[in-house]
């Protein structure tokens, strides 16, 4: 008689496993949107039944072993490019689902041009911005998109807007260009509510995300430039407690950078 | 077109890729290579290259050849040109494409430098071309055409050697070879079909996914992939030296020089040997792999070498690698875009002396 090992297999079909997702566990930190975030593009690839036909741009920053997650074939970019090469595979190979997940830092500061450019040319690609105002693979120094006085290994004292201009808004900069059709701003973080039953959690901002996500790819599949920037905590880097964090991302990081849709020209929300 | 034409190096160059079918060219005008996407464009669309079917212009270098990174990722063949100072902001897209073990052609019609230099032709780009421009342990193979129909051969010896080996390739001109007419004959080419698909990212319909990367957290399997690149550098040296040697066999004394200089370095020799010198003229073709041994074999009856470049002593160092001591080196340069005269450099030959570079 020979003994066999225990199949996980039914329950994870129980919890919903995902074509679009491989076995291996994340590396992201425990509370991290990331992980989130990738579930949510892998739900959108499923339901959209285009997970054959998809690739992703990895990025350099907290995304860049998403390779390691995504069941789907990717890319791996140097910091700040994923944008160019998105826009040179899709060229080629225009039947392909391309898109990109880049942190603040990525996109806003050393990949500005790129994804910047891929917006003017208004080539039908989707870009995942995470913002979490900070730069979290290097250990929290300044990003672009860095509170004003929120202090960060490279702003020790607070950032001084004054020295280092203000943070910077990618939708607002990004909505701005005649060849985006599709840019949204969500967050990632669940929110804390008070029930007759006592505190519990909303999880109502992630799946306005998920929706949003799946909007970017439509817009993709219509022919049109995409961008989605979801809010996300870095609790590690800030050094706040996990849900004091998300507390942070959607008490704070909001009023810089308020939630909803900054342009949808095809009106895909509508649909 | 017709078959034989009179025209620049750099159009030469851009009609050369659309024969050995170009599918995907990525621009970002530079002079002095500024023809290449300009001739390029004016036949995007042409019915005579039905291949032919992405031409876009980038907004920077790095983006041009993080286009080219992604278009090559795809499994096409895709290419970019540039001049000097372009070509340092491709380093970083090069260093990655190595690592990918990514197929394509990269054009360096080399100016002066450095920092902005000027648009006249040198030879400067030598070390970052063939020592590795980019971080980390890389090669990539380098070609060096001499002619308006080497620029015209070129890109389909490049195409397949970038697939053979998935490797970038680059053709190495210099601003005289981009911009020199010259009587050019197109022979009919066979394009060949490169097979991509146990890597290029296609979607993963009815097969694994294709995962492009040059990054292992781990040690022990970086440096795996780092060894089997070396390998593969190993046996692309072992098998993709090219060069020219003219009237070697019995010569003495050895003019070496590469790209547009070895034209005027073949006139010399022509000269000298009338005269009843035992000269001869070794150009390497592949500047890497550089041909090392063929330079060493040449010590068997050469005593003297004197190597010409459009800078101040780049290959001469590898031209002393491939010496090893057995016969003397000399150093000839011009910089700033002139040209040495068939006389300086027969002057030098017949009074050879310390290294010198004239302005």
């Amino acid at each position: 008689m020979t003994t066999q090992e225990p199949s996980l297999e039914p329950y994870r079909k129980k919890l919903g496993r995902l074509d679009a997702l491989t076995d291996k566990p994340t590396h992201y930190c425990q509370g991290c949107e990331h992980g989130e975030l990738t579930r949510l593009i892998a739900s959108a690839i499923e339901n959209l039944g285009i997970r054959e036909r998809t690739a992703m741009i990895d990025s350099v920053g907290c995304s860049v072993l998403a390779f390691d997650y995504l069941n789907i074939d990717h890319i791996q970019s140097p910091h700040g490019r994923a944008p160019a090469i998105a826009t040179g595979l899709k060229r080629v190979r225009p039947e392909l689902v391309v898109y990109t997940v880049q942190g603040d830092g990525d996109t806003l500061a050393i990949g500005l041009l790129e994804v910047m450019y891929a917006a003017i040319r208004g080539q039908p690609i989707s870009v995942f911005l995470v913002n979490n105002a900070i730069y979290g693979m290097t250990g929290g120094q300044m990003a672009p998109t860095t509170l004003k006085g929120q202090i960060t290994t490279t702003t020790p004292y607070g950032r001084d807007i004054e020295f280092t201009g203000a943070p910077v808004d990618a939708c607002k900069l990004l909505s701005a260009i005649d060849g985006s059709a599709y840019v949204k701003r969500v967050s990632l973080a669940i929110s804390e509510v008070e029930t007759p039953r006592g505190k519990s959690y909303s999880i109502k901002n992630i799946l306005e995300a998920k929706q949003a996500i799946e909007n970017a790819f439509k817009v993709q599949l219509m022919g049109g430039f995409s961008f989605v920037e979801c809010l996300s905590s870095c609790w590690v880097n800030w050094k706040l407690p996990i849900m004091e964090a998300k507390r942070f991302v959607n008490e704070q990081l909001v009023k810089q950078y308020p939630l909803g849709t900054y342009k949808d020209r095809f009106g895909i929300e509508k649909k | 077109m017709t078959d034989r034409v009179y025209m620049k190096g750099n159009e030469a160059l851009a009609y050369g890729a659309l024969k050995a079918k170009l599918n995907a060219y990525f621009a970002y005008p530079i002079t002095p290579s500024s023809e290449i996407p300009e001739t390029l464009a004016r036949e995007f669309g042409s019915e005579e290259y039905p291949d032919f079917k992405v031409f876009l212009q980038s907004a920077s270098e790095l983006e041009a050849i993080n286009m080219v990174l992604g278009a090559a990722a795809g499994g096409v063949r895709a290419m970019t040109a540039t001049s000097s100072p372009g070509f340092s902001l491709k380093q970083e897209g090069l260093s990655y494409a190595a690592g990918m073990e990514l197929p394509f052609l990269v054009v360096n019609i080399m100016r002066g430098g450095p920092g902005l230099g000027n648009i006249a032709p040198e030879q400067g780009d030598y070390f970052q071309m063939t020592k590795g421009g980019g971080h980390g342990s890389y090669r990539m193979i380098v070609l060096a055409p001499n002619s308006v129909q080497e620029m015209a051969s070129f890109p389909k010896i490049a195409f397949d050697l970038a697939f053979k080996y998935r490797n970038p390739v680059c053709i190495a001109g210099d601003a005289f070879t981009g911009q020199l007419k010259e009587d050019t004959v197109f022979p009919k080419i066979e394009a060949t079909e490169y097979d991509v698909s146990s890597w290029a990212i296609t979607g993963a319909r009815g097969r694994e996914r294709h995962v492009l990367n040059s990054m292992n957290l781990d040690p022990e399997v970086h440096a795996k992939h780092v060894t089997h690149l070396d390998e593969k550098y190993k046996c692309v040296e072992r098998n993709e030296v090219r060069y020219e040697s003219y009237l070697t066999d019995d010569a003495e004394v050895i003019l070496s020089a590469f790209g547009i200089t070895s034209r005027i370095c073949k006139s010399v020799v022509n000269n000298l040997r009338s005269q009843g010198s035992k000269i001869g003229l070794f150009r390497p073709i592949t500047l890497w792999p550089f041909p090392y041994d063929e330079v060493k074999k040449l010590t068997e009856h050469a005593n003297h070498f004197l190597v010409v470049e459009l800078n101040t002593g780049q290959m001469v160092e590898d031209i002393r690698l491939g010496v090893e001591g057995k016969a003397g080196v000399d150093f000839f340069g011009k910089v700033g875009g002139l040209l040495p005269t068939e006389r300086e450099i027969e002057d030098k030959i017949q009074s050879p002396a310390e290294e010198e570079i004239s302005d």
